[in-house]
C-alpha cells in the first residue's frame, strides 16, 4: 500500500523517506502534513511534507529519530510498506506575494520550510532564509535552500558553521541592518519559534509559526493538539498548523509537548529490550 | 388468540451472566457474557405474544420483535436471526448498546407487571449465535452500474453502504481513520463492544462487495464536488459528531486533562491499555474525575478504573435522575466502584510545576425549574466551592459535528451548531445527490438512530439513482 521508495540519512539521527502515495501527491500543498503508522502496534506520527514528486507519485518526509516511533520508522528499508499514511492534513500555507519573506528553519524544521520557500519564490516574493542547527553536521538542506533563496544565512549553536548562536540572533541582525521584512515564517523547536516571535514582536513584523503539539487523530476529534492562540483554544491539526506567532502561548505548548516524557522513555526501553539490544 | 394463564407470567427477566467483578475491573474483556441457549429460550418464553405488540413502536428500525422472540422460544434460532436481519443488518451491535430501556423495552407490556422482556439481550443472542456459526453471504440484486460514495464508517455509513450494495449499487466507503466502525471502534470500549464484533459486522458489509478506503479524509483528500465529478452519482455523509467540547475553565490545558475522545481514542483505537506493547501512551493517575454522566462518561470512568486508577469519580452537575447514560451501564459502573459526585460542577483546575493537573475546584449545585430540554436546571450554590485532589480529568460533556466537510463543501447548508441540514424524510442535503444522516445531522445521538437515518437515506438514494 504505502511502499517506501527511498530512505536516506541526511545527518546524524535525521532521515529522509520517500513513500509511494499517489492520492496524497495529487492534493499536497506547502504547509500540510501527513500522519503515518509504521505497524499495527504503532503510534500515529505526524510529519510535515518536505516535498512531493508528481512524476514518481511519492511524498518526501524528513524526520528526526527522537523516540520509539521515529526510530522504528528509520529502521525500515526500501520496498517495505507502512501500515497507514493519511493526508494531506492541516491548512495549506497562505502563499502570496508579500514582498520580502524571511523563512527561518531550525534543525529538522528546515525540512517543512522547503516547500513553503519554493511556493513563495514562485509568487515573485523576495525570499531570504535563515537556517540553523546545533552544529554543522546537523545542518540539513543547505544546498536546496541556496538553489531557491535570494539569500541564505546560517547559524550554529557551536559556531561550527556560519554565525555562532541562534537563528533568532541572525534575524535580529538582519532587522538591525535595516532589511525591510514583510513577513517571517518560522518552523523549528518551540523554544526557537518563541524566540523568533519575541524578536519580531517589537518591530511589529507579521510572523507565522507552524506548531507541532502532540497529536493523536490529526483530524479534529481528540483535542490533544489544543493550543492557546490569542487566548482562544485552537486545534492545531484542523485550525492550523500555522498560526500568528505573536498570539501563541508557547509556554503552554512546551509544557504540553512534554506531557508524556516518562512514558516515551518506557516505550523506548521496552522496544530496545524486545529487539534484544 | 388464546390467553396464557396468569400464573405462567414470569415477572423477573433472566439475569445476564457477567464476568466476575474482581476480574473484570482488571481487563478489557466483555463484561456481559450473553445468554446461553437455555437462558435465551427462558427469557423468550416470558413474552406474552401480545395481539397488538407495544414493543414494535419502540424500535426505530421496526424490527418484528414479537416474531423473532417467538422463533427463539421455539428454538428456531436461524429463522429468528433472519427475521431480525430483515430490518437490522447490525444486530450484534444494537443488542449490546441500544438504550433499550427507553426504546423497545420501555414499551413492552411486561414492564407493567415486572421486568420488561429483555429484547436487546435476545437480539444479541441470535446475532452471536449466527456469528459463531458464520454468517451467510447476503444476497444481492443485479448490478445497476451506479456508484455511490459513503463518507464515514460509523453505524450510519455502514448501514447505508450495506443497503445500497444489496440493491446492486457499487459503493465505496471513505473512512478517515485507520480502522472501520466510527464510535463503535474508537469510542466504545471493548468491555462493552468487543472489537471482533465490530470487525465481523464490517466484514459482512465487505462481503456485500462494498469497497473500503481507509485513511481517506474527505474534504482534504477529495472534496464532495470532486467525488460527484469523478464517477459517483450520489454521496452519503455519515461523519458523526466527533469534535470534543471543553469546559472553558481556567487551566484546562494542563497535562492530565483529556477530552473523553482523546482518552477513549488512545485507549480503544490505539490500544494504549496494552502500552508499551502498543506504542501510544496514556497516563492515568490514582484519582480520576470524569466530568459528565452520559455513556461517554461511563465508558471513560470504567476505562480509567481498568487502567489502574484507585478512585474514579463521575462529577455531574445534575442529579441521578437526569444522568443520560444507559441504565445498565450506570449499574455496571457503580458495581465496579465508580463514585458518583452528583450536583457538583468543576470551576477551576490547578497544576504542579510540570504542568500536570493536581486539583480541581468544584461548586455544589441544586436543581431549579425545568429548562427547555425539560430537565431541571442546575444552579450553583453560593460559596459552596471545595477542592478535589485529582491527577487525571476526563471531560465528557458532549461532542459536536466534525467540521471538515462543512468547511470544504460550498453550498452545503448547516445549522449554527454545525449539523448538516437535511430533509427529514429523504435525508437529502441542500445539494442535489448529497445525503447525510446520523450524528452529523442530529448531533450526538444513538447507534440505532444513526442506523435508522442510514436506512432512510439508502432508500432515497436508491430512488434518486433509479430515476436519474
Ligand atoms: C504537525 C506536525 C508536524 C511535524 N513534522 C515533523 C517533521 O517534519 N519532522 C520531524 O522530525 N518531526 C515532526 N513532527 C514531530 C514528530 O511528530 C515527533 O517527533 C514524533 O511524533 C515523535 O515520536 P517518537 O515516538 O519518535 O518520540 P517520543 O519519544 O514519543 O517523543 C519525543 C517528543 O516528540 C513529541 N511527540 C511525541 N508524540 C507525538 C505525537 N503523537 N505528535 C506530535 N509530537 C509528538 C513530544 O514532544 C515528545 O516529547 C511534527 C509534529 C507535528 C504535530
Ligand atoms: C464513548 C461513546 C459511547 C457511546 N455509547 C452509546 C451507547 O451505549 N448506545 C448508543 O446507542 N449510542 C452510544 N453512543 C453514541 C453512538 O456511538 C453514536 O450516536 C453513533 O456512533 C453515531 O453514528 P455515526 O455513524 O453518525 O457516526 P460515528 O460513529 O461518529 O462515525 C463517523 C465516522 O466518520 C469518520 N469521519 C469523520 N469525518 C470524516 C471525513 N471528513 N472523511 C472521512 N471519514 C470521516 C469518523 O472517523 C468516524 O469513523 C456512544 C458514543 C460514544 C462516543
Ligand atoms: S434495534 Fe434496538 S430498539 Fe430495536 S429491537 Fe433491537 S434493541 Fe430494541
Ligand atoms: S410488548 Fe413485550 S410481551 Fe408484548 S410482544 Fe412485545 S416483547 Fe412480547
Ligand atoms: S490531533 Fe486530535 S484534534 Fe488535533
Amino acid at each position: 500500500m504505502y511502499r517506501i521508495v527511498a530512505m536516506q540519512t541526511l545527518a546524524p539521527q535525521t532521515k529522509l523517506i520517500e513513500i509511494y502515495a499517489p492520492e496524497i501527491v495529487a492534493k499536497a500543498h506547502a504547509g500540510q502534513f501527513v500522519i503515518l503508522r509504521v505497524d499495527e502496534e504503532g503510534e500515529r506520527i505526524p510529519l510535515t511534507l518536505a516535498d512531493w514528486k508528481p512524476e514518481a507519485n511519492t511524498i518526501t518526509l524528513i524526520f528526526q529519530e527522537v523516540g520509539v516511533s521515529t526510530i522504528k520508522l528509520g529502521s525500515l528499508n526500501v520496498n517495505e510498506e507502512l501500515c497507514d499514511v493519511v493526508g494531506p492534513l492541516g491548512n495549506p500555507t497562505d502563499v502570496r506575494n508579500y514582498g520580502t519573506v524571511v523563512i527561518v528553519g531550525g534543525g529538522v524544521g528546515i525540512a517543512p520550510c522547503l516547500p513553503i520557500t519554493k511556493a513563495f519564490k514562485k509568487t515573485g516574493s523576495r525570499v531570504i532564509s535563515i537556517i540553523g542547527a546545533r552544529n554543522e553536521k546537523l545542518l540539513i538542506l543547505e544546498r536546496e535552500m541556496r538553489c531557491i533563496c535570494d539569500e541564505v544565512h546560517i547559524s550554529t549553536d557551536d559556531g561550527s558553521k556560519g554565525h555562532k548562536g541562534f537563528v533568532s540572533d541572525v534575524l535580529n541582525i538582519l532587522i538591525k541592518k535595516g532589511y525591510s521584512i514583510d513577513i517571517v515564517y518560522a518552523i523549528g523547536p518551540s523554544v526557537m519559534m518563541r524566540a523568533i516571535a519575541e524578536t519580531t514582536r517589537p518591530h511589529k513584523i507579521k510572523t507565522v509559526v507552524s506548531l507541532n503539539p502532540i497529536m493523536v487523530d490529526g483530524m479534529g476529534m481528540c483535542g490533544a493538539c489544543r493550543v492557546s492562540v490569542g487566548g482562544k483554544v485552537k486545534f492545531a491539526c484542523v485550525d492550523g498548523p500555522e498560526f500568528d506567532a505573536h498570539q501563541v502561548d508557547f509556554d503552554q505548548l512546551i509544557k504540553r509537548q512534554r506531557a508524556f516524557l516518562a512514558e516515551e522513555r518506557t516505550a523506548l526501553e521496552h522496544w530496545e529490550k524486545c529487539r534484544g539490544n | 388468540m388464546e390467553k396464557k394463564p396468569k400464573s405462567k407470567i414470569c415477572k423477573e427477566s433472566v439475569p445476564m451472566p457477567k464476568q466476575k467483578l474482581e476480574e473484570r475491573i482488571h481487563n478489557f474483556n466483555e463484561v456481559a457474557l450473553g445468554y446461553t441457549e437455555e437462558q435465551a429460550v427462558a427469557e423468550a418464553k416470558r413474552c406474552l405474544q401480545c395481539p397488538e405488540p407495544k414493543c414494535a413502536e419502540g424500535c426505530p428500525v421496526d424490527i418484528d420483535i414479537q416474531a423473532f422472540i417467538k422463533l427463539i422460544a421455539e428454538r428456531k434460532f436461524d429463522e429468528a436471526i433472519a427475521k431480525v436481519k430483515e430490518k437490522n443488518s447490525l444486530p450484534a451491535i444494537c443488542g449490546r448498546v441500544c438504550p433499550q430501556e427507553e426504546q423497545c423495552q420501555n414499551a413492552c407490556v411486561m414492564g407493567k407487571v415486572g421486568d420488561p422482556v429483555n429484547i436487546g439481550r435476545l437480539e444479541r443472542f441470535v446475532a452471536d449465535y449466527e456469528m459463531k456459526k458464520g454468517a451467510e453471504t447476503p444476497r444481492k440484486q443485479a448490478p445497476t452500474g451506479k456508484r455511490v460514495a459513503v463518507i464515514g464508517s460509523g453505524p450510519a455509513g455502514l448501514i447505508t453502504a450495506a443497503d445500497l450494495a444489496k440493491l446492486g449499487h457499487e459503493v465505496v466507503v471513505f473512512e478517515a481513520l485507520h480502522k472501520l466502525g466510527g464510535v463503535l471502534t474508537y469510542g466504545i470500549p471493548a468491555f462493552r463492544m468487543p472489537k471482533e464484533i465490530v470487525q465481523a459486522e464490517a466484514d459482512y458489509v465487505r462481503k456485500l462487495g462494498v469497497e473500503i478506503k481507509l485513511n481517506a479524509l474527505i474534504g482534504r483528500l477529495h472534496t464532495i464536488p470532486e467525488l460527484l465529478k469523478n464517477g459517483f452519482t450520489a454521496v452519503f455523509i455519515g461523519t458523526g459528531a466527533g469534535l470534543p467540547t471543553f469546559l472553558g475553565l481556567p487551566n484546562e490545558s494542563l497535562g492530565g486533562i483529556y477530552s473523553a475522545n482523546e482518552f477513549l481514542i488512545r485507549v480503544n483505537l490505539m490500544k494504549s491499555y496494552a502500552f508499551p506493547d502498543y506504542d501510544t501512551p496514556i497516563r492515568v493517575g490514582e484519582k480520576v474525575a470524569v466530568i459528565g454522566a452520559g455513556n461517554v462518561a461511563m465508558d471513560s470512568a470504567r476505562c480509567a478504573l481498568r487502567l489502574g486508577a484507585k478512585e474514579v469519580y463521575i462529577v455531574y452537575r445534575r442529579s441521578r435522575n437526569e444522568m443520560p447514560a444507559r441504565a445498565e451501564e450506570i449499574e455496571n459502573a457503580e458495581e465496579e466502584g465508580i463514585i458518583l459526585k452528583l450536583l457538583t460542577n468543576p470551576t477551576k483546575f490547578f497544576g504542579d510545576e510540570q504542568g500536570w493537573v493536581k486539583q480541581m475546584e468544584c461548586i455544589k449545585m441544586r436543581l431549579g425549574e425545568p429548562d427547555q430540554s425539560g430537565r431541571r436546571r442546575p444552579i450553583p450554590i453560593e460559596s459552596s466551592e471545595f477542592i478535589m485532589n485529582v491527577d487525571t480529568v476526563v471531560i465528557a460533556i458532549g461532542r459536536t459535528p466534525n467540521p471538515i466537510i462543512q468547511r470544504t463543501t460550498e453550498g452545503l447548508q448547516t445549522t449554527k451548531r454545525g449539523t448538516i441540514i437535511v430533509d427529514e424524510e429523504t435525508g437529502q442535503t441542500s445539494l442535489e445527490g448529497v445525503y447525510a444522516g446520523g450524528d452529523i445531522v442530529t448531533g450526538e445521538a444513538t447507534v440505532i438512530s444513526a442506523m435508522g437515518a442510514g436506512k432512510r437515506a439508502a432508500r432515497s438514494i436508491h430512488d434518486y439513482l433509479m430515476n436519474e
